[in-house]
């Protein structure tokens, strides 16, 4: 349709006139990318009679569009074609071979004002539903499994074992050395200035295992295990495996969740158990800086942390592992059928998990205050 | 409602399949009979493969009920419904296989959980069922090892684990190449004649529906309901709809015999 032309396209126009009765349409210029399209004298009515297209020059796909949103406005079933060029009438009658299915159509719902607060809230409450059915569920298939109803591929418990507990120790102790030692810095700062370095080992001791070690451990379990868990399940739901599973009589539930559920709740204790120890270790090194000899700074240590502190943090980390495995297993079942969505679902379980974390934690402390630990 | 039929392998009545408000078919009636070829048929996007999601139990019908055997598998749960869904196998359009195991132990998963064989038996079986799909070989590649097209056939050697009395089949010849489209078509006769399974085949190409059906439904997408039923052959030469001419002539708005000339 590319014509060598010597001067730049003419302006592309639309006029509307009414030609005894008729209103016809009357297209000029060149139709091209680029151009500013005018309409004039435009009509009430917004598909015309007939159109005339003598002084048409070049168009390329602005022109069939342009008419085609008329169409839309217009709401006409049949829409008259005389007047237009062969080519760009076959055009035409291609694209409107199919008449759009109206109400296959997305409807963009407009959220405004309260009506958005009442679907934000909606959305909430199913939110706040599903993880309470989900639970729910979890509790049921355990009880199913230790009544031997339920069952899962030992294989999979194993790698998902190895996952969470083995490969996730180096970035475990990572963190937690590096945490150690920033909370033996930062405690330094205070206590030298009153003379009382010594009771950094206190407050390392005490910090690590009651709420950095399990925290931090729970942090990165979410980031790295909850968002495996949620991409995995996830994109096996889009890929119909999990219809699959239902078709041969398994339950998905049983399959995919429990086994996830099971490994974390064995592993997070004992990772944080390990990640308490990482994180003294590396308040110990900052002591030795500081001039507080590594024995010296366990026998103060251990003046505080009894076994019961020590206690509090791993008992903690059994809640913070099903929370993890619960979010990152319910945003998989959930989720849609395609990449984006699989990339959602690890979003909000990595945001999930982390949330249940911090709220829970914060239970507990409220708890442990009353209890007086 | 109507009654289903008795002797029919698998009876729909009143089928109503919806997402929500929107209304994908309505009012579908009709019977599969032992050791049918039945295949589903329309444009794509009708819901084809949301009937076959309604009939083995995935969707939940909006309205109407799918009976096996003249019994009411729609309002049956728990046990009773993994019943009948122990005696179906079913191909996804992707193949669906899970992606965490060999193609060997995914035949193999489904038969260590529902039967008594030995390991030694499951493993012979699973070896025998991808060879049925010309995958032998194959057995310690992953699914994601191997092609689309291998991974649909490896869908069907699953399917086949239980030897089923029902196949439902999701688009298996989509994406593969004409000559094993034509294998594929073969291999689903020969099941049919040897072991007495009755298929229920979702698929559009016209080649395979008319190599193989005896018996077809059309899901005609203007109303919302079925266009037709029966055998794709006798429908081309007598159906009075004509969206299923269109359809089963690629168009044409002559009939096949008067085209040649």
């Amino acid at each position: 349709m590319e014509k060598k032309r010597d001067s730049s396209p003419d302006n592309p126009k639309a006029v509307w006139k009414d030609d005894g009765g008729r209103v016809v349409l009357f297209l000029s210029g060149d139709w091209v990318r680029g151009s500013e399209a005018a309409v004039e004298g435009v009509s009430e009515r917004k598909w015309p009679d007939a159109f005339n297209a003598e002084n048409l020059g070049d168009f390329d796909s602005i022109l069939p569009a342009f008419l085609l949103r008329n169409l839309r406005e217009a709401d006409i079933k049949e829409p008259g074609l005389e007047g237009l060029p062969d080519n760009l009438r076959g055009l035409m009658e291609l694209a409107l071979r199919v008449p759009e299915r109206s109400e296959a159509k997305q409807r963009d719902d407009e959220a405004r004002g309260l009506r958005s607060l009442g679907l934000v809230s909606i959305s909430v409450s199913q939110a706040v539903l599903s993880v309470l059915e989900f639970t729910g569920d979890t509790v049921r298939s355990t009880l199913r499994f230790f009544t031997g109803r339920a069952k899962f591929r030992s294989q999979d418990f194993w790698e998902v074992i190895q996952d969470c507990g083995a490969s996730a120790l180096p970035i475990v102790s990572l963190i937690s050395f590096l945490i150690g030692m920033i909370l033996a810095f930062v405690g330094n700062v205070q206590l030298a200035s009153f003379g009382a370095s010594l009771y950094v080992a206190d407050l390392v001791g005490l910090a690590m295992v009651r709420e950095m070690g399990v925290m931090m451990t729970a942090i990165i379990m979410s980031g790295r295990t909850g968002a495996a868990f949620a991409a995995h399940i996830g994109s096996m739901n889009a890929n119909e495996e999990i219809d699959a599973l239902k078709t041969f009589g398994f339950n998905p539930f049983d399959y995919l969740v429990l086994p996830r559920v099971f490994a974390l709740v064995l592993m997070m204790p004992l990772l944080t158990v390990y990640a308490n120890m990482i994180g003294i270790l590396g308040g110990m090194m900052v002591g030795a800086m500081v001039g507080i000899p590594p024995a010296l700074f366990w026998a103060e240590m251990l003046t505080v942390v009894d076994l019961t502190q020590a206690s509090l943090g791993v008992f903690k980390s059994v809640f913070f592992g099903v929370a993890i495995a619960i979010s990152g297993c319910l945003q998989g079942m959930k989720s849609g059928g395609s990449s984006a969505a699989v990339g959602r679902a690890t979003t909000r379980a990595v945001v999930a998990s982390i949330t249940a974390i911090i709220i829970l934690d914060s239970v507990f402390a409220i708890i442990f205050t009353i209890l007086d630990i | 409602m109507e009654q289903p039929d008795k002797d029919a392998k698998i009876s729909v009545r009143g089928l109503k399949m919806a997402f929500g408000s929107f209304v994908v078919m309505n009012d579908l009636n009709f019977d599969v009979q032992k050791e049918d070829i039945f295949v589903i048929m329309g444009g794509s996007g009708c819901g084809k493969s949301t009937l076959l999601r309604h009939m083995i139990g995935l969707k939940e019908p909006a309205e109407g009920s799918v009976f096996y055997e003249g019994e009411n598998f729609t309002t049956a749960d728990g046990e009773e419904r993994l019943k009948y869904i122990r005696r179906f196998g079913v191909m996804y359009q992707s193949g669906a296989l899970w992606s965490s195991m060999t193609l060997a132990e995914n035949i193999t998963m489904p038969m260590e959980e529902h039967t008594d064989l030995k390991p030694a038996e499951i493993k012979d079986l699973a070896y025998y069922k991808l060879a049925l799909v010309g995958l032998s070989g194959y057995e310690d590649y992953y699914p994601a090892q191997v092609s689309g097209g291998m991974n649909k056939r490896a869908g069907i050697a699953r399917a086949l684990a239980l030897d089923p009395e029902v196949l439902f089949l999701d688009e298996p010849g989509a994406g593969l190449d004409p000559l094993s489209s034509q294998r594929l078509d073969e291999l689903i006769l020969r099941l049919r004649d040897s072991l007495g399974s009755t298929f229920v085949i979702v698929t559009h190409e016209l080649a395979s529906i008319f190599a193989i059906a005896n018996n077809s439904i059309f899901l005609d997408t203007e109303t919302r309901t079925q266009g037709a039923t029966g055998d794709p052959k006798e429908l081309l030469e007598q159906t009075e709809n004509e969206t299923v001419r269109l359809f089963l002539n690629r168009g044409e708005t002559m009939k096949p015999e008067t085209n040649h000339e």
